[in-house]
């Protein structure tokens, strides 16, 4: 009954936040300052994460493939298509959830349980304008930015990786990677990190807004966003791994 | 004018009151007095819809606040100033931006204007220093003063005050009040208190509602206040430890 109750607030607060993405001004201000905060904050998390990804990747494929059977492109191939397809927005996913996601609903959830919501709409302001439409499309907007940045590392930490541990030099990587390279694999993952922008922001501005109880309720907000955003990425990754492969 | 109209509130199965009925006049000051849990705050938050209740309306120059739009209701908030009990100052900009919030929104103001508008308004409060400060280095006493700049700033006809005296010393609490009465007399605002401090209410206010056992148990002036004998009132005011 209560994830019932939850999921008809949620998507009312959607529903909300949709029919004032005309009011721009009131959120011009906090969508660039979102842009900042989800975008250009992530970037280093963003870049670490995808290089430690390929490498590792690169390390384990190299090691569990019988390079006297396989040609050893066939790494690059793995790694390269592995970290377009999946890995890059998944792994940047979630790793996102924690950074973004706790930040949004810990920052809302502590505006609501100090009355700076109830201020908000005390001056004739609309909430949810100003607070949950901005870091809704600032994460559609920047998580496939952030995705095609964890990509492009993951593929570069293998390569390095590869060569440094002399299994595979650059060259022969990037062949492999080259061999299996589809466009289309990069939309894929582009339409994975704009839905999972969209989940883990809305999940997040959903628990903090609604947030309550002093700061055990905003902690307990800010776990349940994180939790939720990370079984959504799952959930979703694989509706769309169903739909779109 | 506002007319609280049989108002019931309930969270849940918990009742918070019910059949909650009395006005309040224009640029008359009215205490909302009771213990503390009795739902002063959230009778408070009916007032310009924050929250909405089981039954009942509220009535504002006869408009009823619950039947109106959302767009509105925003505009009826604005005709409202709320100070709340722990200023809910925003605390990603500093006490400046914090005073100049609204007009930067909801006037048409030059920079200039509105630099000298919020300099005045902290001024009003006696925080004409203040201006640069982050909302963190404000003392309990300053950032409720903070906060009544901000909510006087657009000039509203009501302004609602949560508990403005709760957690200060005898002394800021003294400087709180005369904000109230100074407030009152030189903008000619309605002004509604919601507090549980009875020096502060024998000192500000004209009217008071008393709150007690889930209803209104008891509503009149502050001169029949103090010759009251409803056993309920005249008990909080005995456990308040304050003589009339």
């Amino acid at each position: 009954m209560d994830s019932i109750k939850q999921f008809g607030q949620y998507s009312l607060l959607l529903y909300q936040a949709l029919r004032s993405v005309t009011e721009f001004s009131t959120y011009r201000k906090n969508l660039f300052s979102e842009f900042v905060k989800i975008g250009y904050e992530s970037i280093p998390i963003i870049l670490l994460t995808g290089a430690f990804t390929g490498a590792v990747l690169t390390l384990q494929t190299a090691y569990q493939l019988d390079t006297e059977l396989f040609s050893v492109t066939i790494v690059g191939s793995i790694v390269g298509q592995s970290i377009v397809i999946e890995l890059a927005a998944v792994i940047g996913g979630l790793v996102l959830a924690g950074k973004v996601g706790a930040r949004i609903s810990t920052e809302l959830g502590t505006m609501r349980v100090s009355e700076q919501i109830d201020a908000l709409e005390s001056m004739g302001f609309n909430s949810v304008t100003f607070l949950v439409v901005p870091r809704i499309m600032a994460g559609i907007a920047m998580f496939p930015v952030l995705y095609v940045a964890a990509a492009t590392t993951g593929i570069l930490g293998g390569i390095l990786a590869g060569s440094l541990d002399g299994i595979l030099p650059a060259a022969e990587f990037m062949q492999g990677a080259r061999q299996f390279f589809y466009p289309e694999d990069v939309v894929f993952g582009v339409v994975k990190s704009f839905v999972f922008g969209f989940v883990i922001t809305s999940i997040s501005c959903f628990k903090g807004y609604y947030a309550f109880g002093g700061a055990e309720g905003v902690g307990n907000a800010t776990t349940q966003a994180t939790v939720m955003s990370c079984i959504y990425i799952l959930l979703a990754d694989f509706v769309l791994a169903a739909i779109l492969l | 004018m506002i007319e609280i109209r049989n108002l019931t509130k309930s969270f849940g199965d918990n009742l918070i009151w019910e059949n909650v009925s009395f006005n309040i006049e224009d640029n008359e000051t009215i205490a909302i007095i009771g213990k503390s849990g009795s739902g002063k705050s959230v009778l408070l938050k009916h007032l310009n819809a924050l929250l909405y209740p089981d039954s009942g309306d509220v009535l504002i120059d006869g408009e009823c606040l619950f039947e109106l739009s959302y767009s509105q209701l925003r505009k009826t908030r604005q005709r409202f100033g709320i100070l709340f009990q722990g200023g809910a100052l925003f605390d990603s900009i500093n006490t400046f931006e914090n005073v100049a919030f609204p007009l930067r929104y909801f006037s048409n103001q030059t920079e200039e204007e509105i630099q000298h508008n919020v300099q005045e308004a902290l001024t009003m409060v006696n925080l004409e220093e203040a201006g640069s400060k982050a909302t963190s280095e404000l003392s309990g006493g300053m950032r409720k003063r903070v906060g009544l700049a901000r909510a006087i700033i657009l000039k509203p006809q009501y302004l609602l005050y949560d508990e403005p005296t709760s957690g200060l010393d005898p002394k800021t609490s003294e400087e709180i009040n005369e904000l109230i009465l100074e407030m009152a007399n030189s903008m000619n605002i309605t002004s509604i208190v919601i507090t549980h401090d009875m020096h502060s209410v024998l000192r500000i206010a004209e009217k008071v509602a008393f709150i007690d056992e889930q209803k209104l148990s008891w509503h009149g002036t502050i001169e029949e206040m103090k010759v009251s004998e409803h056993p309920p009132l005249v008990d909080f005011i005995t456990a308040s430890e304050y003589q009339i």
